[in-house]
């Protein structure tokens, strides 16, 4: 399974959705993940990947991980992995 | 002063997972003290305990729900559905600002802190569930239940280890008596019965390793237990208006401390606890006729009781009866005295007074009316339920007929 394939089922998983109903654009907003829920997805995604992802849950818009959309975490965790 | 009554109850413990299974293991004195089913078992000394069987968590929340709720809290959201469900309170507009929770546990989230020191400790693990403070802190339990019924008043957690749900109960009770609370959802819970819970408790050498035994010459320590007992409590008027059951009135409280040891009990402690309820409640002592026991089974604890209970009642000690239902459920610390009262409106409500089972040799320092291994057929007007603390803080409720 590639990394855009584990990182949209965790974020399913979380949502309670199936993992087609997942689109890149969406928000994690749009997915109905509260900021509890981002933070266990993240634990997930460090789990699931074996890595430290530099997010901040007191200031998210400050972190060095954006989360803006599905898109953008997969961007993000694809990085990580290569470093 | 507004009186305050009981207008729902609710439990789950090692003798049943509602009132009603609870008080026929009362009424037939059966003990449900038994072999541990837990982790790691075969690396404690102490074996034993009241422990809750057949719980199917899983079957009673989501998933989401169970990431966020240790058993401790699990215990208290099953009790609070059942005494709210038979209070017929639903909670909205001025009745839900003035109404809160305040609850009682000793050590909260135990086994979430067990469980996470053993994956970083024990399994190496570098991380945590995010919600591990959140399900380990000591007012989830309250939270999860203020959150759950729409309770906006008052609320939070009170620890005096031993008799921490009698000193949320007194002070669920100061609330609604002074006004500033309609109802009060009120009681505890404890869930120790993981390793690390029973291995602290092994370190003190103040468990036993067969059975509790309270009053009896060749008792030999306590025995953990684990549930949560809740409580409705509500203004009288309020109550009739709407045509409740009323199971009791709470008529008053005493709360003292020792100021002397942190382990030892004190005889002046705790009859200091029992003559404020007396004087509180304004009752005369020849009114009581039931008395539940801290009665932990400990040589201390039975001993120094008696004492006080003799030293406050007189020549009425010797008529009144006094009983340990932790021989039954075993010690659930912080959420026994809510178990325990449920003993006291059996007695108030059914006539029956459960009995201190285990009980084999009669011990001179424990010479009173200890209800021996069978449960017995008596009418009672006003009970009271001790609990003496490590700590040394005590709180004793009086609760009469209605």
């Amino acid at each position: 399974m590639s990394v855009k394939q584990r990182v949209i089922r965790i974020i399913a998983e979380q949502a309670l959705l199936s993992p087609s109903d997942v689109s890149l654009d969406s928000t994690l907003d749009e997915l109905g993940i509260d900021s509890l829920g981002i933070v266990e997805s993240l634990f997930a995604i460090e789990e699931e990947f074996d890595i430290s992802v530099p997010f901040n849950a007191n200031s998210p818009a400050d972190s060095d991980f954006d989360i803006s959309s599905v898109s953008a975490i997969i961007d993000g965790i694809e990085k990580l992995i290569n470093e | 002063m507004k009186q305050v009554v009981i207008t729902g109850a609710g439990t789950i413990n090692a003798m049943g997972h509602s009132v009603p299974e609870t008080l026929r293991s009362m009424r037939e004195g059966q003990c449900h003290i038994g072999q541990l089913d837990i982790r790691d078992v075969d690396r404690l000394d102490i074996q034993i305990g009241g422990q809750v069987r057949g719980f199917d968590a899983e079957g009673r929340f989501n998933r989401q729900q169970i990431s966020l709720y240790d058993r401790f809290t699990q215990f208290t959201l099953v009790a609070a559905r059942e005494a709210i469900t038979q209070s017929g309170l639903e909670f909205s507009g001025e009745l839900a600002a003035k109404s809160g929770v305040v609850l009682g546990t000793a050590g909260g989230g135990v086994s979430t802190w067990d469980d996470n020191y053993r994956l970083v400790y024990e399994e190496r693990k570098s991380r945590v569930h995010p919600f591990v403070v959140p399900k380990l802190m000591n007012n989830a339990a309250a939270s999860h239940v203020s959150m759950e019924w729409n309770l906006k008043g008052p609320s939070f957690t009170v620890a005096t280890a031993c008799a921490s749900s009698n000193h949320a109960m007194a002070q669920a009770f100061a609330m609604v008596q002074s006004g500033v609370s309609l109802a009060m959802i009120t009681g505890g819970s404890e869930s120790m019965l993981c390793f690390g819970g029973v291995k602290a408790w092994e370190g003190l050498r103040v468990m036993s390793h067969d059975a509790c035994r309270p009053f009896s010459a060749n008792r030999n320590g306590m025995v953990q237990g684990e549930g949560a007992g809740i409580f409705v409590f509500e203004e009288f008027n309020h109550a009739k208006s709407r045509g409740a059951d009323i199971l009791a009135e709470v008529v008053g409280m005493g709360m003292s401390s020792d100021a002397a040891d942190i382990v030892m009990p004190s005889k002046q402690g705790a009859a200091r606890a029992i003559s404020q309820a007396l004087k509180n409640s304004r009752l005369d002592r020849d009114e009581i006729g039931y008395i539940n026991a801290h009665g932990t089974g400990t040589v201390a604890n039975d001993k120094t009781e008696c004492a006080a209970v003799a030293d406050v009642f007189g020549p009425h000690a010797d008529q009144l009866m006094i009983s340990s239902t932790k021989s039954m459920h075993g010690h659930l610390i912080g959420g026994t005295g809510a178990i325990e009262l449920l003993a006291c409106i059996m007695a108030l409500r059914e006539g029956v007074i459960a009995p201190t089972v285990g009980y084999e040799e009669p011990d001179p320092e424990c010479a009173l009316d200890v209800v021996p291994n069978e449960a017995r057929d008596a009418k009672v007007n006003v009970t009271l339920s001790n609990a003496f603390a490590f700590g040394g803080m005590n709180a004793v409720l009086a609760l009469r007929k209605v």
